[in-house]
């Protein structure tokens, strides 16, 4: 059922399937992922994009096992292989075990979206930064204050020696987004999520954070996984795209391909959504409605409500299933096949 | 934060000034003075006190002169003499009455209020940690009863609980035979066996408001963004609430410090009554009912003295603990 048809990794660097992530709240189950696929080759940029509510940033922090309070994940499997080459299912590690933490922000690390709030105010930049050495590592605390140093310079910013004992809010935006990117590599995990990492910040900023990663992963060889939902983002920095869509990925396929011919009505809305500079029109398209509500929803097509070519007594009866369009292309739409989602135990629930 | 530390301390002398004459004013509100009501009690005696006599008696006082004078006279004599002036009631100068008292105060209090963070702190971060669990549940309820009941009846039920079992009557900070002899292994001991009552009662009147307002404030910081990024680089858990959340959540109560030394003292004068501690509290209290100014002048003075003093140590916990205050 998963879309393992991919471009050139022969085997991924981390494989996700069945993910699914609910919320326990006191008026139902919010199901913020129900069931979510993808894998992310070897040194190999993915792209996640959707709108705010479709369960791209949850599906992020349950790589890491990051959610907590009400949240839980409730199936799914992560497959990585660690930096030693062994492959460990993270999702089946206790959250809380020695082991699930030496994962995090070594194998496997994060790069958060608000670059203000994402900092603890009341502790050096330095400190946090070489936070990760210190678990990670068994260099002293002279070595890790070299390599932040370094490392500080590498992601851009100037002055690292006197910048490493400032504090976050001395810093500007771009700037703590910076020393989030080293903070975020200096243990040279293999795999990155980087999760809205340009969302906070101004545009000519942008592109310089977006710049820096593709340099920092051309001479780590990491794999990232953006989480994004800027197309621009997607569209300059990943081979492949997975679009979500309340909780779910409805298409997946090449960055190219996308872009030319999407197969699903929502991410045909979606495309048609973007305003073409140069190209102008009387209004932009909108996608009418906004997105349901996940809490409790009904087994139907999650687009039902706002797709212009939707099929009563079909879209409304079942959950498309992902089916394969070709090689490297994958939608969720009963226009395309019949093929209607399996139920398992947390369907009915 | 030398830097910032000084001008604190700059900041405090024009404070202290306005304060001594904030308290004056304060003990000089009341209408009458003491030798309104001194002179009104020989009268209902049946003696006779002819005006002169009582013009006498005011000059002696100094009451005589007026508002500015007198507090030139008595700030003057404070500061160079450290004469608090006499107190009329117990015809004694009031800074002797102080020297009694006050250290015995500030100590009781200072433990009581150590005791109180020791537990409180902990217990506040099992509270958040653990929402919602049997912990926060008990220990909510039990924070809300140590709320709700005064300190003089928990101290009145636990003495009465005390006796009937033991026999033992806990009665101001040393039995009757120990009160005048000198120090030794068994008068210390004979504190301990009585101090430990108002410590109690005093810690757990002054818990449930640090648990609660530490608990509320730790649950704010948990759900923040830096706390799941630390998560994020593998942190263990405790670590993590250690290091970062707490960090910023004891701020309110650092920041409340300085004047919980004033609140205790405030709080303990039903318990001292009670349990027959000498502490100012009783002092100050029967000083403003018998109008007796400058006693009641020189404790409100200390007291306040002590809360700015309070006030600038909790400045410089908080600058130290945070970077944002100190750099403004």
């Amino acid at each position: 059922m998963t879309p393992s048809a991919s471009l050139k990794s022969t085997e991924p660097r981390l494989k996700v399937e069945g993910l699914k992530t609910y919320f326990f709240l006191d008026h139902g189950i919010l199901k913020a992922v129900d069931g979510v696929d993808f894998h992310v080759g070897e040194a190999e940029s993915v792209g996640i994009i959707g709108e705010s509510g479709c369960g791209k940033s949850i599906t992020a922090q349950s790589m890491l096992q990051l959610v907590r309070g009400r949240g839980q994940i409730v199936a799914g499997h992560a497959v990585l292989r660690r930096k030693q080459g062994e492959m460990v299912d993270i999702l089946s590690l206790d959250p809380d075990s020695a082991e699930m933490r030496s994962v995090r922000g070594d194998d496997a690390s994060i790069i958060f979206q608000e670059p203000m709030t994402s900092f603890s105010p009341v502790h050096t930049i330095g400190f946090q930064i070489g936070e990760m050495l210190r678990l990670h590592t068994k260099l002293s605390e002279a070595q890790i204050r070299e390599r932040v140093i370094a490392m500080l310079g590498r992601v851009g910013i100037s002055n690292p020696e006197v910048r490493i004992d400032e504090y976050p809010h001395q810093l500007s935006g771009g700037m703590r987004q910076r020393a989030m990117i080293a903070m975020a590599l200096i243990c040279h995990p293999q795999i990155v999520i980087a999760d809205e990492p340009t969302t906070a910040l101004d545009v000519t900023i942008q592109a310089q954070i977006l710049d820096l990663m593709r340099d920092l992963q051309d001479e780590l060889g990491m794999s990232i996984v953006y989480i994004t939902h800027n197309m621009a983002v997607v569209a300059e920095n990943v081979s492949r795209v997975y679009v979500m869509y309340l909780g779910r990925v409805v298409e997946t396929t090449t960055t190219e391909r996308l872009f030319k011919d999407p197969k699903h009505p929502y991410t045909q809305k979606l495309l048609r959504s973007i305003p073409h500079p140069g190209r102008p029109v009387e209004r932009l398209e909108v996608i009418e409605g906004s997105v349901p509500s996940a809490v409790d929803p009904p087994r139907r097509c999650g687009f039902f409500t706002r797709c212009p070519s939707a099929m009563a007594g079909v879209c409304d009866a079942a959950i498309p299933a992902l089916t394969k369009v070709d090689d490297e292309h994958w939608a969720r739409c009963f226009l395309l096949s019949d093929e209607k989602e399996a139920e398992d135990e947390w369907s009915s629930l | 934060m030398l830097q910032f530390a000084l001008r604190r301390l700059g900041i405090l002398i024009p404070f202290l000034i306005a304060i001594s004459i904030v308290s004056f004013i304060v003990i000089q509100l009341p209408p009458g003075s003491y030798v309104d009501s001194y002179v009104n009690n020989l009268r209902l005696q049946g003696n006779v006190v002819s005006a002169e006599q009582e013009g006498n008696i005011r000059a002696m006082y100094g009451l005589d002169k007026s508002m500015p004078e007198q507090y030139a006279l008595w700030m003057g004599k404070i500061v160079f003499a450290g004469d608090f002036g006499s107190s009329f009631r117990y015809n004694r100068p009031v800074a002797a009455i102080l020297m009694e008292r006050v250290p015995s105060t500030i100590i009781l209090s200072l433990t009581a209020i150590a005791f109180t963070w020791l537990l409180a702190v902990p217990l506040g971060i099992l509270s958040a940690v653990k929402q919602y669990s049997v912990w926060d549940h008990t220990l909510t309820l039990i924070g809300l009863v140590g709320l709700a009941v005064p300190g003089f009846l928990l101290a009145l039920g636990i003495m009465f609980v005390v006796y009937q079992n033991t026999g033992w009557l806990v009665n101001g900070f040393f039995s009757p035979p120990f009160r005048e002899a000198p120090w030794s292994l068994a008068k210390v001991l004979d504190l301990l066996k009585n101090v430990w009552l108002p410590i109690l009662v005093l810690t757990i009147g002054g818990m449930a408001t640090i648990t609660r307002v530490l608990r509320a404030t730790l649950l704010d910081e948990l759900n923040k963004q830096y706390v799941t990024t630390a998560r994020a680089k593998g942190v263990p858990e405790m670590t993590n609430v250690l290091r970062y959340p707490l960090r910023i959540a004891i701020n309110p109560l650092l920041s409340t410090l300085g004047w919980m030394l004033p609140a205790v003292v405030g709080g303990e004068i039903v318990v001292s009554k009670v349990l027959n501690l000498p502490t100012i509290g009783p002092v100050l209290l029967e000083a403003s009912i018998t109008q007796d100014m400058y006693l009641a002048g020189g404790i409100v003075m200390i007291l306040s003295v002590l809360t700015v003093f309070g006030t600038f140590i909790s400045d410089l916990l908080l600058a130290l603990n945070d970077p944002r205050i100190r750099m403004e």
